[in-house]
């Protein structure tokens, strides 16, 4: 590590070993997820085991479900509707949070005041809660469920882009970029956003956790994805009924879930650092 | 053993975030003898802050002690257990920090906090610690003696406080007393006061001191000895007296030339003096604070202030802290609105608030900030932080605003190879040109410096300066220069314009007399220390002007 960065004019990272792990198991489940109609060994809705919570076999890598079919293909496709919409929920959050934030603390005043306490109060609800009431008001299909999760996720993420934006707001250089004209615009995404990128990608991750619990919790109640597509969440609910029995149909999903949250977790608490050694 | 603190071959370590290690203290030999004062004088990282904390045997975060050896009275700080180097601390050396403010807890009162060494020592019983701090107080020569410990820190001013933090210091009856930069964060005429009480109590007690400083002309009234250091070695050892009159190294005497008085020099007059001033403030009130029925702000920073710039000529605005001068420079530039009065530049009025001024009207008037630290964004290249200028204000692109961006650096005596880096690769000095040259990117026909040159060490400052006064020559500039420091003031201005209280007491062309008038303005003029070790002690101060006019 040191004679590597004694080379002039080069930026360095430091990644400890902890991150990586938990970077490869997040990179495995996104692989799985892309690739996810090409690797499943047996199409996800036939039945092919005769009997039901089958035992891990050679033939069945992970057991059966309750139906008697392929639980890994079922994780495999599973992977793509909780990485997937947790993925597009959290964006929108974090997207439209930041941005919403940013321009709060930039502009302040009535239009900081207003978007505030409109937001402050749709975070007073309770997420599971307001999850079940959307959910058995609308329906549940997949856009409703990522729209619905980005909104509630989205006043989160605007008061901790509003709480960094409006420390870097008072900096002298936005009130250079003020006097010289600037619109909001710039200032938001030119001066203010290169300086809370970390805090807001390690928000950002957080953010996902929650989403992913969330939609787990909401499909194992029933009210997530609905049947004949499953995520994790729902494949515990589906096969709540293989507990008794140990079967690996149920321990399954619970410990994919398990693993993807708390990579995440490992990575951004272990987000590369930039080496910095001005005496070079 | 002869001298009370005896360091031998001192090195300390840091290590960087890519894990190597450097050298920040290159092996010093350093002696002080029981009840002399010397002082450590040096720039900026040049160790006399890191060798000022190895007599308590401490080195900061990230630093280590690596060899030599810091006997104090006879103990090596150095190979002392952690329990032991606790014992010496606080009671036989002690320490008075450069920020008395931040040294102190806010939610205890002063005097339990003073007393606090003898508890922890088990010196003496509380209700005889309480008399001593008492005699302490009055020896320092503080207001109300009896009384002014019971107050909480934020309920004294700073020279209060900083003298409240000596009080802490001293309590034990210490054998050394460590000042780091003790006086560096106050006002020139509070400065005196605390510089006399440090000096009165040290020579009666005889307790030795090592005083760390930047300001030669402040260390020249109270040391014994001084000690030139520059990156981490020692480059001068002398008595006071010799160090200032027959300085040997030449690093000693750029110190010293720092404070020789520069003249203006004839002053560039280009407009014939018919011509319309370039910069015209008429009645101008700002400050913060709901509006009042009469449509003024609550608090006025700035009452009714009035000022005339020709072109090509420098104003220059000197005040103690809280006298406005900031706001002034705000409000001018429009970043806080004025409530009350007008403002001309080149004979358009301009609108109170920025937003309301048109894109040229802004680029004509710039302003530069005291911290180039906060004025230049961290997360952008140099490239970055000049090109915005350029693109935005003449619509520069491509290889022209490269070419005019290694012209702007050429300009601030900046190599083109600073181009690529951030802020934070740079030096003190170096970010405060780039800020300069960011200003100049807009071609403007005035710049307002606010305190551009406090946040450097003097010799960088007084290249500034002259960088300053180099572009003017060439580019027909004004400078609105806002500033504490009145040498400064002097060097570069054709006008001053003394503040006190938000209003204008006086203006001063130095150029036909440099003697002012107002009460006011000669207690600053004569607060300003000089070089001559004898200054403080024949100062004279009327005491009536310094109970109306000091608040320290």
């Amino acid at each position: 590590m040191t004679t590597s960065t004694t080379l002039p004019r080069r930026v360095s990272y430091r990644f400890s070993w902890v991150g990586m792990i938990g970077f490869a198991i997040i990179l495995f489940w996104a692989v799985i997820a892309l690739l996810a109609p090409h690797i499943t060994p047996y199409p996800v809705g036939e039945i092919i085991d005769e009997d039901y919570f089958g035992p891990i076999s050679s033939k069945l890598l992970l057991g059966s479900d309750y139906l008697g079919r392929d639980m890994l293909s079922r994780i495999i496709m599973g992977a793509r509707y909780t990485v997937g919409i947790s993925l597009a929920a959290v964006c929108l959050a974090c997207f439209s949070g930041a941005a919403l934030g940013m321009a709060a603390a930039v502009i302040g005043g009535w239009f900081d005041t207003l978007l505030s306490r409109l937001l402050d109060a749709l975070n007073s609800i309770p997420s599971k809660l307001s999850g079940l009431v959307v959910a058995a008001a609308v329906g549940s299909s997949l856009p409703v469920l990522i729209l619905m999760l980005a909104v509630i996720y989205t006043p989160g993420a605007y008061r901790f882009a509003r709480s960094l934006a409006v420390n870097v707001n008072t900096m002298d250089y936005i009130t250079v970029a003020r006097t010289r004209g600037e619109g909001i615009p710039y200032v938001v995404f030119s001066e203010i956003l290169p300086n809370i990128t970390g805090p807001l990608l390690a928000d950002f991750g957080i953010r996902f956790v929650f989403v992913v619990l969330l939609l787990s919790g909401l499909s194992f109640l029933g009210l997530g994805v609905q049947p004949p597509y499953a995520d994790w969440g729902a494949l515990v609910h589906e096969n709540i009924g293989g507990l008794p029995f140990g079967a690996p149909a149920v321990i399954v999903p619970s410990l994919a879930i398990a693993s993807l949250t708390i990579s995440v977790n490992l990575l951004i608490d272990n987000l590369p650092k930039k080496i910095r050694d001005r005496s070079t | 053993m002869e001298n009370l603190v005896e360091i031998r071959d001192l090195r300390v370590e840091a290590t960087t975030d890519a894990g190597r290690r450097i050298e920040i203290i290159k092996g010093i030999d350093l002696d002080v003898a029981p009840g002399e004062i010397v002082a450590l004088i040096g720039e900026s990282g040049s160790g006399k802050t890191t060798i000022a904390l190895t007599i308590m045997g401490y080195a900061r975060p990230g630093c280590r002690i690596s060899s030599g050896s810091v006997t104090v009275a006879g103990k090596d700080m150095v190979t002392l257990s952690e329990r032991q180097r606790a014992r010496v601390r606080g009671l036989e050396v002690s320490y008075v920090p450069q920020s008395a403010a931040a040294a102190f807890n806010p939610s205890k009162r002063i005097i339990d906090q003073v007393v606090e060494v003898t508890r922890i020592h088990r010196l003496m019983p509380l209700a005889q610690a309480r008399e001593k701090a008492i005699s302490l107080f009055r020896a320092l020569s503080l207001p109300n003696p009896e009384e002014i410990g019971n107050r909480y820190p934020h309920q004294v001013s700073g020279g209060q406080l900083q003298r409240l933090a000596a009080a802490m210091a001293l309590i034990a009856d210490p054998k050394l007393v460590i000042f780091d930069e003790p006086t560096t964060a106050l006002d020139v005429t509070t400065q005196i006061e605390v510089l006399r009480a440090f000096k009165a109590v040290m020579k009666k007690s005889g307790i030795a001191g090592v005083y760390v400083s930047h300001d030669l002309a402040v260390v020249a009234q109270i040391a014994d000895r001084i000690v030139v250091l520059r990156g981490g070695d020692v480059q001068e050892v002398g008595s006071t007296a010799d160090i200032l009159s027959d300085a040997k190294h030449p690093y000693t005497r750029e110190l010293l030339s720092a404070f020789e008085p520069k003249s203006r020099g004839e002053s560039v007059v280009v407009a014939a003096p018919e011509h319309a001033p370039l910069l015209k403030v008429n009645g101008l009130i700002a400050g913060y604070g709901p509006v009042q029925a009469d449509g003024l702000p609550l608090v006025k920073a700035v009452q009714e202030a009035s000022l005339s710039l020709e072109r090509g000529r420098n104003l220059g605005i000197i005040g103690e802290s809280g006298c406005g001068k900031s706001t002034l420079a705000r409000s001018i530039a429009g970043i806080l609105p004025a409530s009350a009065g007008q403002l001309i530049l080149d004979g358009h009025e301009l609108a109170r608030s920025a937003r309301q001024r048109s894109r040229e009207q802004l680029r004509e008037l710039q302003i530069v900030f005291q911290h180039a630290d906060t004025s230049l964004n961290p997360a952008k290249t140099i490239e970055e932080i000049l090109g915005r200028p350029l693109k935005f204000y003449h619509g520069m692109k491509g290889k022209v605003r490269d070419a005019r961006i290694d012209e702007l650096l050429d300009m601030v005596r900046l190599p083109k190879t600073l181009r690529s880096r951030t802020p934070a690769e740079l030096s003190g000095g170096q970010k405060q040109r780039v800020n300069f040259a960011r200003a100049l990117a807009a071609e403007p026909k005035l710049i307002v410096c606010d305190e551009i040159t406090s946040a450097l060490d003097t010799v960088v400052a007084a290249a500034v300066i002259d960088l300053l006064k180099e572009m003017q020559r060439e580019l027909s500039l004004s400078y609105i220069f806002i500033s504490h420091d009145l040498s400064v003031v002097e060097a570069i201005c054709d006008e001053i314009v003394v503040m006190y209280n938000g209003r204008k007491v006086e203006e001063i062309t130095p150029a036909i007399s440099k003697v002012p008038q107002h009460p006011y303005s000669k207690l600053l003029f004569s607060s300003v220390p000089k070089l001559d070790p004898s200054w403080l002690d024949r100062l004279e101060r009327d005491p009536e002007l310094v109970k109306t006019y000091v608040h320290g």
